[in-house]
């Protein structure tokens, strides 16, 4: 974990940068704009792994998707080596050849009257490179389809949905891509096969240096390959740092409530969040977490003279850099972690 | 299941010897559905009787009998007779040998004017469902504008636009006033198909518009429209009658429209002439059953593997 940790804790190179990213919707039947981002700065580091955990419906797919160019955002910007997102055709599909999106449902992902050949080799063709064949080769025995030749007349529903994954991956990097986003890869997979597509997210960014940005609301699956934990709460995010740092340390109420229904968190007491499911459409005034928030509910807010502020003041948005930080009125700004 | 391991066993055959195995193979599994269900097989059955007649109309009857300029020294409106199976017409033609060379005419009209209605409302549902702009909004438009208009007056209209009546007019007429339903179709099942993940997939990978049409959607909508347009055919030789029907058909084509048409002219109806009414009507009757019950089959029969597979 520490060697890990080493490689992405502060992102030293971004290969993605994310500004104050907004992205709205119009609000369903007459309802206002919806914010599913509001304000998030992220930084990935060239080879790092960062998991984005939250809750669902807190913006991580839209998150992924604003960073692929498949949403526009109200305001800010995604960067690619320093270079703002163009969102011309031609400058997307370059862009897209080096950073790839893999969904969360491989089923749903790949069209059923395609074969496995054709689907993998999709990228390839589309960009006119060279030695499609060849390509689709190397790319589906890196997924771990071996041997691939095996598979190529396959149809999807022939495939086992841990195969279809590694279908969808190899379509990736059938594309040679430097950087590939991964929205929730395991969680509609079944937890025996969980491990395997995880444990190969990770040997392909040790062989082919890939940049990994891996969404999940399963902070379980997340500790174990993840060398930065970056935490969202309704559109915002809420603490950010290496992986040894958040779990260790986790400083926003909000991520110890995560942190304590991980069944592998044996030693702390689960902390089970109440109150209702948010809604972005309707973003509670000083710190968003307040209407749920274990330490503002217990008192330790009031105690520690800081109540009024969850319930009304506006917190400062967590900068992409950094060391661990968290968006909460009771941790102190800067890098010193409070101690425990 | 089963099928997974036929597939990895003949390991030896080329890829292209498997593919082929496999279209067959997805071909035998389609017709046992198909002739599974009785209504398709009685539809197609009355087809094939129909189509083979049409084929072989030359051999059966020569096309000089048709000819009114050669049949004068016929008797006009003769009833059925061991010389004439269905009687004569008004000009003394054999309503058999018409109405089996109407066959030819009412297929082909058929077939050929629910061909451009299945291009046009294909390419107008994918359009209008992949584009979210303006174009689509548009294409939306036109379609719900073709669908609100009352099919007679726009076709008497368009017939009467095109002027020179001929079989051509007639399918061009039939073929860009009947595409509207195909179009809806078409663009409630590629809406449903764009909402999949896979096109976000092809549009990440680099697809453009045509490519995620044409690669994407359109083997998707392809069942719903093949079984659509069976039934328009049955709709479109319904109103090449109609057509007919009301004079504005071709006078010179000899369809069951024109035939229908021509014995209501001669007061088949009034002097009791049933063999030049019934025959005609019967026929059209019995082939838009048959483009009935099979467009309904192929429904049944196709649009499970859309949500399935
Ligand atoms: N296309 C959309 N139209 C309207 N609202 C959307 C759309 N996509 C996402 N949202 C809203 O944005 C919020 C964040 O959604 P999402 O990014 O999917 O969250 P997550 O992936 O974390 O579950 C949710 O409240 C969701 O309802
Ligand atoms: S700012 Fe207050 S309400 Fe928000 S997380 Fe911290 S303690 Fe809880
Ligand atoms: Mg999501």
């Amino acid at each position: 974990m520490s060697e890990r940790a080493a490689v992405g804790s502060v992102a030293s190179e971004p290969v993605i940068e994310v500004d104050d990213l907004v992205v709205t919707f119009r609000g369903r039947r007459g309802g206002g704009t919806a914010r599913a981002l509001d304000g998030v700065n992220l930084a990935v580091g060239r080879g790092e792994i960062v998991a984005l955990v939250g809750e669902s419906g807190c913006g991580k797919t839209t998150l992924a998707r604003s960073i692929l160019g498949l949403e526009r955002p109200a305001s800010g910007e995604v960067r690619f080596q320093g270079e703002p997102l163009g969102y011309g055709g031609r400058a997307l599909k370059a862009y897209r050849r080096r950073v790839q999106l893999v969904l969360q449902d491989p089923t749903g992902s790949l069209n059923p009257r395609q074969t496995v050949y054709e689907a993998v080799a999709e990228g390839p063709r589309v960009h006119r490179m060279a030695d499609e064949s060849g390509r689709v080769v190397k790319a589906l025995s890196q997924a771990g389809i071996r041997p691939p030749e095996r598979f190529f007349l396959r149809y999807p529903h022939e495939l086992s949905g841990g195969q279809r994954q590694r279908v969808v991956i190899a379509g990736a990097l059938a594309l040679n891509p430097e950087v590939i986003v991964a929205d929730e890869p395991v969680s509609s997979l079944d937890a025996s096969v969980r491990g395997e597509i995880l444990a190969l997210l990770l040997q392909l960014r040790e062989e082919l240096e890939l940049t990994l940005l891996v969404v999940t609301h399963d902070l379980g699956l997340a500790w174990n390959i993840a060398d930065r934990l970056v935490v969202m709460y309704l559109g915002r995010v809420v603490e950010d740092g290496t992986t040894e740092q958040v779990l260790n340390n986790p400083q926003h109420p909000y991520t110890k409530a995560l942190l304590s229904v991980v069944p592998e968190m044996e030693q702390v007491e689960s902390i089970v969040l109440t109150g209702e499911t948010p809604d972005c459409a309707r973003i509670p005034t000083g710190c968003r977490f307040h209407p749920r928030c274990p330490a503002y509910a217990s008192g330790e807010a009031e105690a520690a003279g800081i109540a009024a502020d969850c319930r009304s003041r506006e917190l400062p948005i967590l900068g992409a850099t950094g060391g661990h930080r968290a968006a909460c009125w009771l941790v102190p700004a800067g890098d010193a972690p409070i101690p425990r | 299941m089963r099928r997974a391991s036929t597939v990895t066993t003949p390991r030896k055959l080329s890829p292209y010897a498997i593919a082929r195995t496999r279209r067959k193979k997805s071909l035998q599994r389609f017709a046992q559905a198909f002739f599974g269900q009785p209504a398709g097989v009685i539809g197609l059955v009355i087809l094939s009787v129909f189509v083979l007649l049409a084929v072989s109309a030359p051999l059966l009857f020569d096309r000089e009998m048709l000819d009114i300029t050669k049949t004068l020294g016929n008797e006009s409106l003769e009833p059925p007779n061991g010389d004439f199976w269905l009687g004569t017409d008004e000009n003394g033609r054999s309503i058999l040998a018409v109405l089996v060379w109407g066959a030819r005419a009412s297929l082909v009209v058929g077939l050929a004017a629910s061909l451009i209605s299945m291009v046009l409302g294909t390419l107008i549902g994918i359009g209008s469902g992949h584009y979210t702009g303006l174009a689509g909004s548009a294409l939306q438009r036109l379609t719900d504008w073709f669908l609100v208009i009352p099919f007679i007056p726009l076709v008497v209209v368009l017939a009467a636009v095109l002027g020179q009546r001929g079989l051509g007019t007639i399918v061009l007429v039939l073929g860009v006033t009947s595409w509207p339903g195909t179009a809806r179709l078409v663009r409630a099942q590629t809406l449903s198909v764009e909402g999949r993940p896979y096109l976000e997939r092809a549009k990440v990978l680099g697809d453009s518009d045509w490519q995620q049409m044409t690669k994407h959607v359109l083997p998707n909508v392809m069942p719903l429209v093949i079984a659509n347009t069976t039934l328009t055919v049955a709709i479109v030789i319904l109103s090449e009658t109609t057509l007919a029907f009301l004079g504005l058909g071709d006078p010179f084509l000899d369809s069951w429209g024109t035939m229908l048409d021509k014995a209501t002219g001669a007061g088949a109806a009034s002097t009791g002439a049933w063999w030049y009414l019934l025959p005609p009507g019967i026929c059209v009757i019995l082939v838009v059953l048959a483009f009935t019950l099979i467009g309904r089959t192929l429904e049944v029969v196709l649009n499970p593997r859309l949500g399935s597979e």
